[in-house]
């Protein structure tokens, strides 16, 4: 009769889930130990193919982590750190009611602690990997690092956040590895090319925060505690590959003692080395003294076909990427105090420009407003009172769009008090059908090297609106083709209806394409008819979301044309007042 | 004064009010009126007292005494009202009367005193009741508490003064039983007890503390004792342990704590890669998606087509946090100065964190396909021609929908049935209409002999079918057909019948009807057998077994086939070829072998009601048609479920036919349109038979959710017509 009967739920499916519940029974941990325990060592519950199966025919909603990862959890030595802090916790407790101060002291000198190297290794085996996962620690680091020193968090947090961010900033310059930037409403977004790997992370504007109620900081804080430890390696190992010293050295210990004199009032001793590192003023001190770098030139394979093509297309990246690295080269920036100076140093410095500000807005300035050699005075406000006749009073926005550019842009729409063009997002990558804002086509313009005449014709529209002859004599040259291609209409009309002869050649043509088009479309109509259900259900599905996304750009366009017509009859009517 | 007066007076007026009820109960508080009286008696006494020893008492005092007295009454009315009150302050009363006997020679204050506990007993409560009632409980005041027991008890009996003196210092002994009579010293140590001072006259409370230990350095030691020489002399169990770690010290076995490390160390920790150690944990990882990427809308400057307009924000506000599309609304700074804070920054950082631990991940296989490649590769239409592809002619004529239609055999011919009760005759290649006959109800069915060498037709309307002779082929023919009908011979011996035959005559005749079957119930279709001779009509009813009849027109018999019912009857159709008889309920259809007479073959339609059927001229294949929107195509050779369902149309189909050469079927359907399919069956039975939809033809308007009604085709050329709702039967080449 065969051998038992199998039963049902053990085996299989069922067998390889665990709920949470029964997991932190298993590990028997709280439920914030056990939540700090799968933030830090990178557990994540787990969706079940089968959830009817695994949920043993129930089907109320339950999160599930894989049987395996708690069996893994089990011997993670931190488990033990763990329990030995509430341990510690409780004894400081008792200590406290019983008023034994010393025995507080003790306590408190002995408090348990934990490492998480460990951890960091096991869940990143390689480097790449560690930074491949980079973008988030970044981001957490930026945002606390601009938290108050008071409240919320430890201050050592706070600061070690704000040495790291400093660090991974200073690397960042120091290789000049930035791509593309973006001023968000929320936040400003960097993207930078490390070691081949695409990373971006958010920094929040310089403000205070307010604080949110229904935010549980202790995650944020949990995450932090191993995002800062991740970043760390991290950096470490990134100035290792620049041979850059860490804990990062400012070049030319000289100067910095020269000038230590003034800034002593500006920040204590201790406080401002780390200080005029964050400046991201100055050049880092490299363990091997640096050598004139030689350009490394792609080797050349002999490739065919979609290699050859490719071999073509990293080329040309290659170049535009050189071009970008030195894109501010030679030039010297000096940022006015409205204009949001981490941020703009930061870019200035990666793209190889030199950046100072007034020395009372912040440590480590090179140069005054009065140098005669600076080319671009960053303002961002409507006028200034003094200005120097040898340089370019510019907005803000400049520098982002450069950069995003990979090319210096022009800056007349850059001046003072100029309305601003729109700052478009260059994380965007527009593909078939999606709509383009008309920006870009102009700057995909630009960077290919045209100078096209029509919009040259625009900008100068724009421009000399002002000359209203011009326009005038255009608006009547343009009438005056008009009529004469109605002339020419007519005539020919009048040629067809007299001779009664019909010659229909051309449009018999005309309907061959489109009797062709027709018969393909009718095929195809009727191919969607054999199609079975599933894949039917399929294509349905896609074509929806392709007809969607249409309607969006057309949506767009359209906006985007009555606009234009409003704002263009709005300067009409000015004129005319 | 005069207030209090007029509060008495109230008071008596409550009294009388009450009177009556008192009265009632007059002899149960008989004896608590004695005590009243016994009580008034003593406070006469103390007042006496009082005016006796208290010469500095003024007239205003007296009028207090007034006072009292008159509450005095209140209480007694009060008395009256509650039992327990008044036990309570009698026995007050008598203490204090005691008091009052006891200390005869108080001053005035003391009688001012006692006056103030007077007032208490009248209601007021008062920190000194209190302490007295505390007192009571006192042990050492027991004493009193008997003497006042002993009072009580001896209150009825007539006492005088003296007498009383000695009774209520008399305290009874509980050891002994014997009296003892109270001292004056013993009196007052009681007295003094009861007031809760210390017995001890002379015992004075407040004596100012001497200070041991103050600021002040005194010139004299406390003590006069000598200091110890140990206090001199160094400890020798100190040094020696001092000495030990003074020791380790030196040796480095202990060694100063370290400052805690607040700021990690950081090392290379990827120093020996090991691509050996990646775990087996990493390989089932699923990496969390990156965060997405901002488009133009998030800058703080965007292109004017990407701020929203104001419907489409209100409609923003609307939606739920959750189902909005973007989680900010697009706004535009002139400058990057006066960009704020981004409220939400610490809240999505804050679920990005929850996403990361909490979310549950899967692989999902993304569907990585071009819609086109999803599209199956047919064979071009071109290369199936011939099949119809335009609307070449209309028969238009009819003046209600068009249920039936049929062509001749040899295609010369066509002859339609509609609701408007006549039936028309059309010349094929010119649409002209060369007859129309009426007929006495909406034309079910049409449907022409297949037999060339027979000209007739048989329609179907309400309970009778008609065949006539339209007259309009080979003369030739049409005459051996009216020979063929007239030829017949009545047999002898008559059978009965369930269907009339009755031959038309007069006008009839001259119209072409040839013979009338009156059928018992409605017919809704007539088919002719291949040969022409046997013709089945359908009579749907759920009930009876009459549902299907054949009739042999050379003989002029019926028969019923069925002698039990299967279900509703849908349609039927013979076997071109073999003697088989295909029955179509509402969801199979039944084939029977018409000379064994028994069923062979079942086919599941999969389809929820049946509408139509057509068999292939090779006798092979059959499709169906179903009002829910299906086409099932059977190969009979195959299987008795379908071959392939098609789900061509939108709306249900009315009728199916096939080619009787050319590999085409076509099914008409409600949503108006005739599709065409190709339908090759190859001999090499490995292949598989090809079925590609070739054509969808339109023409036909819907009128009442009705489009195409019946579909057939030419017998010679590929040919399809179709006949509509709309009234009219069109022809597509």
């Amino acid at each position: 009769m065969g051998g038992l009967q199998k039963k049902k739920y053990e085996s299989g499916s069922a067998t390889n889930y665990i709920t949470r519940n029964r997991a932190r029974k298993k590990l028997s941990l709280s439920l914030a130990d056990f939540r700090r325990l799968c933030i830090l060592k990178g557990i994540y519950p787990h969706e079940p193919k089968h959830k009817k199966k695994v949920n043993k025919g129930s089907t109320a909603p339950r999160t599930y982590y894989l049987l395996k990862d708690i069996r893994f959890l089990l011997h993670e030595p931190i488990v033990g750190k763990f329990r030995e802090y509430k341990i510690f916790v409780r004894k400081l407790r008792k200590a406290y009611g019983k008023g034994e101060w010393s025995g507080v002291e003790r306590l408190r000198e002995n408090k348990p602690a934990y490492k998480l190297d460990h951890i960091i290794k096991e869940r990143y085996p390689t480097f790449i990997d560690a930074l491949r996962d980079v973008d988030d620690s970044l981001s957490m680091c930026f945002l606390f690092s601009t938290f108050a020193r008071t409240g919320k968090c430890h201050v050592q947090t706070i600061q070690l956040c704000r040495r790291l961010s400093v660090e991974w900033m200073n690397y960042i310059i120091t290789s000049r590895s930035l791509t593309k930037v973006f001023l968000s409403i929320k936040g400003i977004y960097y993207q930078a090319e490390v070691l081949g790997q695409t990373i971006t992370w958010i920094v929040p504007y310089q403000f205070a925060h307010n604080h949110p109620t229904d935010v549980d900081y202790r995650v944020m804080a949990t995450f932090t505690e191993l995002y800062t430890t991740l970043f760390g390696f991290v950096n470490f190992r990134l100035y290792q590959t620049l041979n850059l010293v860490y804990p990062p050295k400012l070049d030319g210990p000289g100067e910095a003692s020269l000038r230590s004199g003034c800034d002593e009032d500006y920040a204590l001793d201790s406080e401002s080395y780390s200080e005029k590192l964050s400046a991201l003023s100055a050049s880092l001190a490299r363990m091997v003294p640096v050598m004139e770098e030689e350009e490394t030139q792609l080797d050349h394979f002999p490739a065919e076909g979609e290699d050859l093509e490719k071999m073509e297309a990293r080329e040309k990246a290659e170049l535009e990427r050189d071009a970008q690295k030195n894109l501010f080269e030679g030039l010297k920036f000096f940022l006015n105090r409205e204009a949001p100076r981490e941020s703009l140093a930061f870019l200035i410095r990666c793209l190889g420009g030199q950046v100072s500000w007034d020395k009372s807005l912040c440590i480590g300035s090179t140069y005054d407003v009065t140098d005669e050699t600076i080319t671009h005075h960053i303002v961002d406000r409507p006028n200034v009172d003094k200005q120097y006749i040898n340089r370019y009073y510019i907005q803000p926005q400049w520098v982002y769009d450069s950069l995003n550019a990979k090319m210096l842009l022009p800056v007349e729409e850059y001046f003072l008090g100029v309305t601003l063009p729109p700052h478009l997002s260059p994380f965007v990558e527009e593909t078939e059908g999606d709509y383009v804002p008309p920006e870009k086509l102009k700057l995909l313009a630009l960077q290919r090297g045209e100078k096209p005449q029509e919009e040259d014709e625009e900008e100068e529209d724009e421009e000399e609106d002002d000359d209203e002859d011009d326009e005038q004599s255009e608006e009547d040259e343009e009438e005056e083709d008009e009529a004469k291609l109605t002339e020419i209409e007519e005539k020919r009309t009048k040629g067809k209806s007299l001779p009664v002869k019909v010659t229909p050649g051309k449009v018999k043509a005309e309907n061959r394409t489109k009797a062709e088009q027709e018969e393909k479309a009718e095929e195809k109509r009727l191919a969607i008819m054999m199609m079975k259900k599933r894949e039917k259900y399929l294509y349905e599905k896609i074509m929806f979301g392709k007809k969607r996304n249409i309607r969006d750009a057309n949506k767009l366009a359209a906006k985007r044309k009555a606009h234009d017509e409003a704002s263009k009859t709005d300067k009409k009517k000015k004129k005319k007042c | 004064m005069s207030k209090l007066k007029s509060k008495k007076r109230n008071i008596d007026e409550n009294e009388d009010e009450q009177l009556p009820i008192f009265e009632k109960d007059s002899g149960k508080d008989g004896h608590l009126d004695d005590d009243d009286d016994d009580y008034e008696g003593q406070a006469d006494l103390s007042d006496s007292e009082e005016s006796v020893f208290s010469g500095l008492e003024e007239s205003g005092s007296d009028s207090d005494d007034e006072e009292d007295e008159e509450e005095d009454d209140d209480n007694v009315s009060g008395l009256k009202s509650s039992d327990v009150e008044e036990d309570e302050r009698t026995g007050e009363d008598v203490q204090l009367s005691t008091k009052d006997i006891t200390e005869p020679q108080s001053d005035s204050k003391g009688s001012k005193d006692k006056k103030k506990k007077k007032k208490k007993s009248s209601g007021e409560k008062k920190e000194d009741e209190s302490v007295t009632m505390t007192s009571q409980r006192d042990e050492g005041l027991k004493i009193l508490s008997h003497v006042d027991e002993y009072e009580r008890d001896s209150s009825d009996e007539e006492v005088n003064a003296s007498k009383l003196l000695l009774i209520w210092r008399t305290v009874q002994d509980k050891m002994t039983g014997a009296d003892i009579r109270l001292s004056d010293e013993q009196v007052e140590l009681v007295r003094r007890l009861q007031q809760g001072k210390f017995g001890d006259v002379n015992f004075n409370e407040y004596e100012p503390a001497v200070e041991f230990f103050s600021s002040e350095v005194m010139i004299h030691p406390v003590t006069n004792r000598p200091q110890d020489k140990r206090s001199f002399i160094p400890s020798l169990i100190e040094k020696e342990k001092v000495g030990k770690l003074v020791h380790a010290i030196k040796m480095g076995w202990i060694k100063p704590r370290r400052p805690a490390e607040t700021t990690p160390q950081y090392y290379d920790l990827w120093a020996k890669e090991d691509p050996n150690s990646i775990l087996g944990r990493h390989k089932m990882h699923v990496p969390a998606p990156k965060m997405k990427l901002p488009g133009h809308e998030e800058s703080y400057n965007p292109p004017p087509e990407y701020l929203m307009s104001e419907e489409e924000r209100l409609a923003w506000e609307q939606l739920d946090p959750e189902d909005r599309k973007l989680n900010f609304l697009p706004q535009k700074f002139a400058c990057l100065r006066a960009v704020p804070a981004y409220s939400r920054f610490i809240h999505e950082r804050f679920e990005r964190c929850l996403d990361l631990y909490l979310c549950p991940r899967q692989r999902k296989m993304r569907v990585n396909v071009k819609p086109e490649d999803l599209i199956p590769k047919l064979p071009k239409p071109k290369d199936l021609q011939p099949f119809p592809t335009t609307q070449s002619l209309v028969y238009l004529g009819h003046s209600s929908l068009v249920r039936s239609i049929s062509v001749s055999p040899s295609g010369q011919w066509l002859v339609s049935g509609s609701d408007d009760c006549t039936v028309r005759f059309w010349e094929v290649s010119t649409a002209r209409c060369l007859k129309t006959l009426e007929v006495g109800g909406a034309v079910k069915g049409v449907a022409w002999n297949p037999n060339p060498s027979v000209s007739l037709v048989a329609v179907s309307f309400d309970n009778t079918v008609l065949l006539l002779n339209p007259g309009l082929c080979d003369r030739l023919v049409s005459n051996s057909t009216d020979q063929l009908i007239s030829s017949y011979e009545d047999p002898e011996e008559s059978k009965d019948q369930p269907v009339q035959w009755t031959v038309s005559e007069g006008e009839d005749h001259e119209q072409g009807h040839r013979l009338a079957l009156q059928h018992p119930k409605a017919v809704r279709q007539v088919t002719w057998h291949g040969k022409g001779d046997y013709l089945a009509c359908v009579m749907p009813d759920n009930t009876s077994n009459l549902q299907v009849v054949i009739h042999q027109v050379s003989k002029r018999r019926t028969q019923n086939p069925f002698r039990k019912s299967k279900g509703l009857v849908q349609c039927v159709s013979f076997h071109p070829i073999r003697p088989y008889f295909f029955v179509a309920t509402q969801r199979y259809v039944r084939v029977y072998n018409l000379i064994k007479q028994e069923l062979t073959k079942k086919l599941m339609t999969n389809c929820k009601w049946i509408s139509s059927m057509a068999v292939h001229p090779g006798g092979d294949n059959v499709i169906c048609g179903s009002y829910d929107c299906r086409l099932a195509w059977f190969d009979l050779d195959l299987s008795t479920k379908p071959y392939k369902v098609l789900r061509h149309h939108k709306k249900a189909l009315r009728g199916v036919a096939y080619h009787r050469h050319y590999p085409l079927f076509a099914s008409a359907s409600d949503d108006g349109s005739v599709i065409v399919c190709h339908g090759m069956v190859y001999n090499d039975l490995l292949q598989n038979p090809l079925i590609v939809p070739v054509k969808v033809l339109k023409g036909h308007s819907v009128t009442q959710d009705l489009g195409v009604l019946d579909v057939t085709f030419h017998p010679t050329q590929p040919w399809v017509f179709s006949s509509g709702a709309d009234g009219t039967v069109r022809l597509f080449t």
